[in-house]
């Protein structure tokens, strides 16, 4: 009979290094020292448990979670969805999916961002959810704007939403972005391009997909999401139990 | 040509950015009235038992500029060595203690402060027993991919000594994942991201 084992582990080429130097905020921010890789233990094998009891009913809708009014926040309306899983290809439920994003015009808000679009006092920028039993998930949005960032002189973010996933173990917490089809600040984009491998690049954008779109209301992306895996073996060398 | 293999590949990393605070502790810099607490905010749910303890530090760059834009995450077991998890098949953990906590740190100083207990012992994969230890998972702008590292008690010396994670850190460098007493329950646990004192961070 199978048993859980340990976790895959990160294939550290396709994640974008520590150090990008086109990316200046990396240069003093990433370690010298090679990491030190040890197989999983329950300690990364385990993780929290977020029920369904925390997510209350406007939490996946930025649109309307931040109006005191009831008026929708500004912007193009969008649906994303998708379905996370594992790199078995097994779908992930119960995992806590949090997402934070710029307005419409390309403005966060945050007590330190100063950019000089304006604020949408419809619009906080934050939402969660938890994925259903095969993994999947949905929210809706505005689709956020690109904007400026101080790197060289002149770079623009492409649009994108930050993604943060709970998977069920800490060993698979990841926080990414979700870009968008079609964009194309995304080729110029200094932390984009710090992902090598165009097709680990190309799974962080999100195509349109006209059958999710609701009709004379909101377009919709799809994005799927890929968590690590968790080994099934007889034959790996553990404890019983661990 | 062979049989192709299935699997998929890991979604790849990307920074959280200077603005992770609004998705994760939206309420600590002024997005309020979405959640009506931040997750993570408190690792006790009831009253908090007499040995709870303070762990505290800051994160710093390699020009030892402390970091005021990161956010650190805490998973720890419980005062028994039982993690309040679903994937936990040894017992049941406290009911009163989540083991896991998230703090943007201070956002003028960097310092994070988070109130919890020293854990138990819990078993490696062999079923050697680890020394008490917080994981520690720091994200930040210029973090490509979240730093994850071990927080070890400097007090429990004998444990850590047969600790097997431990045991596979370079001598000179263990010193970077050691917490020390600062006062009556109060633990101070920098973090390093570069240069001298690097601390030791995982691939796990
Ligand atoms: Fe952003």
């Amino acid at each position: 009979m199978s048993k859980p084992g340990g976790y895959i582990n990160r294939d550290r080429l396709w994640h974008p290094p520590a150090l990008t130097p086109a990316y200046k905020s990396s240069v003093t921010r990433s370690p010298n020292a090679p990491l030190l890789s040890l197989p999983t233990s329950i300690s990364e094998e385990t993780g929290p448990v977020f029920g369904d009891s925390i997510i209350g009913e406007l939490d996946n809708d930025l649109i309307l979670n931040f109006s005191s009014t009831g008026e929708a926040a500004i912007g193009p309306r969008i649906i994303v969805h998708g379905r996370v899983m594992d790199e078995y290809g097994r779908g992930v439920p119960g995992a806590l999916i949090e997402v934070w994003q710029a307005n419409a015009g390309g403005r966060y808000r945050h007590s330190k961002e100063t950019y000089i679009a304006p604020l949408d006092p419809n619009f906080g920028g934050c939402g969660r959810m938890i994925t259903a039993e095969d993994g999947s998930y949905e929210f809706r949005t505005v689709r956020p704007g690109p904007y400026p960032w101080p790197n060289t002189m002149n770079d623009w973010r492409p649009a994108h939403i930050h993604f943060s996933l709970f998977g069920a173990a800490f060993a698979q917490r990841l926080i990414t972005q979700m870009y968008f089809e079609g964009d194309p600040l995304v080729a110029l984009c200094p932390m984009a391009n710090g992902i090598a491998d165009d097709r680990a690049r190309d799974m962080l954008v999100a195509p349109l997909d006209m059958n999710a779109t609701i009709p004379m209301d909101c377009l919709a992306y799809r994005f799927d999401i890929v968590l690590r895996g968790r080994r099934q073996t007889p034959f790996e060398n553990r404890k019983d139990g661990l | 040509m062979t049989q192709k293999l299935d699997y998929l590949k890991e979604s790849p990393s990307q920074t959280a950015g200077p603005y992770v605070h609004i998705g994760c502790v939206p309420n600590a810099v002024g997005v309020t009235g979405v959640y009506a607490q931040d997750l993570g905010s408190a690792l006790f749910t009831g009253p908090e038992p007499s040995d709870a303890i303070t762990v505290k530090g800051t994160v710093y760059d390699g020009l030892g500029s402390a970091l005021t834009d990161a956010m650190i995450e805490i998973w720890q077991a419980d005062a028994n060595g039982l993690y309040a998890s679903a994937q936990e098949t040894r017992g049941q953990a406290d009911p009163g203690f989540t083991g896991w906590g998230r703090s943007a740190g201070d956002l003028a100083t960097g310092e994070f402060s988070f109130r919890t207990c020293k854990p138990g012992r819990v078993p490696y994969v062999d079923g050697r027993d680890q020394a008490p230890h917080i994981t520690f998972w720091i994200v930040a702008r210029g973090i490509n991919t979240g730093l994850h590292t071990r927080l070890y008690f400097a007090d429990e010396v004998e444990a850590n000594a047969l600790d097997p994670v431990l045991g596979r850190v370079d001598p000179a460098r263990v010193g970077t994942l050691l917490a020390h007493p600062e006062a009556d329950g109060i633990y101070r646990f920098n973090i390093y991201l570069q240069g001298e004192g690097e601390t030791v961070f995982f691939d796990m």
